[in-house]
């Protein structure tokens, strides 16, 4: 056993940040051999996406002294994988990332253990997410970096005063890169601002008009659009273009060449043509590894306290020399993903309609008109009139039925708040608590209109 | 947070046969935004708005227009509204499921609409984009085509025009390839060239 005496381990310089004691450390840090053995015993790190950053990540955090990662990723590998994400040989071409690269990397780094996951992120239950201490991503869609913010902000849970409670944050560390910008961030639910809070800061995506593509193209990303936005439905009326599908990929090149030719435009290739349609930029190790070198530090931190973590957004840019800055994002606190809501007591006899009469007179809302939505389902809808008439009767119903009898949830309302004389339109979420039903029956918001 | 980390996977193994909730469905920011875009539609009664899949799936609706001026009076055009998880930062999918003789909408249903397309934000909304849509019923724009006959009959000869978007009307009621037969005819004349 390690304990009387301190053993080096194979890692050095890991052992320089976890075994000796610090001045920029977090305040909980407590160095020693302990550490580094909790560090490989109990965290378990999942790694979201196993393609250009997922490789490097896995490789990095396994590097890092991290025994327990799986890691998740939907694709198969491509030839025109093999120039950056080295995990990956020709023979594995059409082999699933996840498991290739899961593999690899327990070849090379002793004492790691990975499990793969071959699937959608949407696949998994929420539980497994639940299990993880840190969850890294390295993805190329803002959908997913969505959605899995979505699920890991939906584990948290705040207290009475509005503060998240600790064990319920669910850390995540965000990698991204494109070409030769990359950025990494770390995200706190409830502490520092969820990728919910700052989505707007995306630029959007360049959309070309339909009528320039159908009368009057210029270049050739506008050829390649016609082939796949308005030529692929007239020919193939009804059947739906799979970007992943070489067939139709080639279908699409060959069409823009013809319309470019017509057209006296140069440049159409096939590798133009999948960036275009797949929106994809190219991309470069190097960044990559930069990236995720970054994140892994970062994951590392978060962990065992060694240093302070970022805070809490880093841009890298190496188009024209080399830029790196780091950017303190302040959180939404009205953010419908990871924001405490506004938390509402309920007798459980209270009917929705009483209850969106109480919104009206609610200090902290002041919220008419409001339609009420619980887990994707509809309680009442103040318009159209088609959904109103089909969400009318719920009005007389208790809100605790209609939210299936649970002690507590979440609800989301729209509507029309009013404060300092203006009006405007806003969408809220509630934290909804029902008294339990031992003793208090009425209390002072419920005499409402 | 490794002291968590910890107590948390102790805690963990204590409860290894404790099973989990069932996993719930949790509603996306995009879902919520739509929500309340759909609650405060304010809808002229010309536009009308269903939801083919019930009360609770509101990505995916039909909004049917019916023109109460201009050329395409008396015609009623049925468009399908697909939004993604991440709306509003993307605009919804929108095609017309109407085969119409339109300037700015093609045969295959593609609609061209700046704020669907290159000028869409994300403060715009559903309300704005049915208004955008009504917009090009009550005045096609042969500036800008998607359907380029039309839109030159349109430009030149709008008599000619009336009386085509009446004699496609008029066939797309009696049956659904009557615009076909129609269209192919004009496209041809057109496009031997």
């Amino acid at each position: 056993m390690s304990h009387s005496t301190v053993q080096p381990s194979r890692s050095r310089d890991l052992d320089k940040l976890l075994l000796r004691p610090g001045n920029l450390v977090a305040p909980t840090f407590e160095p020693g051999t302990q550490l580094r053995d909790d560090l490989q015993e109990y965290v378990r790190i999942l790694v979201v996406g196993a393609g250009g950053l997922g490789c490097e990540l896995l490789k990095d955090l396994a590097l890092s002294g991290f025994k327990n990662l799986e890691v998740i990723d939907m694709d198969r590998i491509e030839v025109s994988n093999l120039n950056r994400q080295f995990l990956f040989r020709l023979e594995d071409v059409g082999k699933p990332k996840a498991e290739v690269a899961a593999k690899r990397v327990m070849e090379r780094v002793s004492g790691v253990n990975i499990v793969p996951h071959f699937c959608r992120i949407e696949d998994k239950e929420l539980d497994f997410y639940n299990d993880f201490s840190i969850i890294v991503l390295g993805l190329d869609s803002i959908e997913a970096r969505s959605y899995i913010n979505a699920v890991a902000c939906s584990f948290l849970e705040y207290d009475s005063d509005d503060n998240p409670r600790e064990e319920t944050i669910k850390p995540m560390v965000d990698g991204g890169t494109e070409g030769f910008k990359g950025h990494a961030r770390v995200i706190m639910p409830g502490v520092t601002p969820c990728f919910e809070c700052t989505i707007w800061l995306f630029p959007p995506q360049v959309k070309f008009p339909l009528c320039t593509l159908a009368e009057t193209p210029r270049t050739p990303p506008h050829c390649i659009e016609y082939a796949h936005l308005i030529k692929w439905d007239e020919v193939h009326s009804g059947k739906d273009f799979d970007p992943d599908d070489p067939e139709h990929m080639t279908w699409v090149y060959t069409e823009a060449v013809k319309r470019a030719e017509l057209f006296g435009i140069q440049g159409v290739t096939y590798s133009l043509t999948q960036g275009v349609v797949k929106n994809i930029i190219p991309a470069i190790a190097s960044t990559n590894a930069i990236i995720s070198a970054a994140c892994a530090l970062e994951t590392l931190k978060i962990a065992s306290g060694c240093s302070k973590t970022l805070s809490n957004y880093l841009t890298y840019n190496g188009v024209e020399g080399l830029h790196i800055k780091v950017t303190e994002f302040v959180k939404d606190k009205d953010c419908l993903v990871c924001g405490p809501g506004v938390l509402i007591e309920l007798d459980t006899s209270v009917t929705l309609q009483k209850f969106i009469d109480m919104l009206e007179e609610h200090p902290k809302l002041f919220l008419s008109k409001a339609s009420v939505t619980h887990l994707g389902k509809n309680l009442y809808m103040q318009a159209p009139p088609v959904l109103e008439e089909m969400t009318r009767s719920n009005l007389s119903l208790p809100l605790f039925e209609l939210m299936g009898k649970v002690p507590k949830d979440v609800v989301h309302v729209t509507g029309i708040t009013s404060q300092n004389d203006s009006k405007r339109s806003c969408l809220r979420k509630l934290r909804v608590v029902f008294k339990a039903i031992d003793g208090v029956t009425d209390m002072d918001m419920a005499g409402g209109a | 947070m490794i002291r968590l980390f910890k107590v948390k996977e102790k805690q963990k193994e204590l409860a290894e046969n404790a099973n989990g909730g069932v996993p719930i469905k949790k509603q996306t920011a995009g879902e919520l935004r739509l929500h309340k875009d759909i609650s405060e539609l304010n809808l002229p009664k010309s536009c009308t708005i269903s939801f083919p899949d019930g009360k609770d799936n509101l990505m995916n609706f039909e909004v049917s227009i019916r023109p109460d001026e201009g050329y395409y009076l008396g015609g009623t055009f049925l468009f399908s509204f697909q939004v993604s998880p991440i709306y509003p930062h993307e605009a919804p999918k929108v095609k017309c499921k109407t085969k119409v003789y339109h300037p700015n909408i093609d045969l295959e249903g593609n609609v061209c609409l700046n704020i669907l397309r290159e000028d869409w934000k994300p403060v715009l909304n559903i309300n704005t984009i049915i208004y955008g849509l009504y917009h090009l019923f009550t005045e096609p724009n042969y500036e800008d085509p998607l359907n380029h006959d039309a839109a030159a009959v349109l430009r030149d000869n709008p008599k000619m025009f009336e009386s085509n978007v009446r004699r496609a009307m008029a066939g797309g009621l009696d049956s659904v390839y009557g615009l076909d037969n129609y269209a192919l005819s004009v496209l041809n004349v057109h496009t031997c060239a």
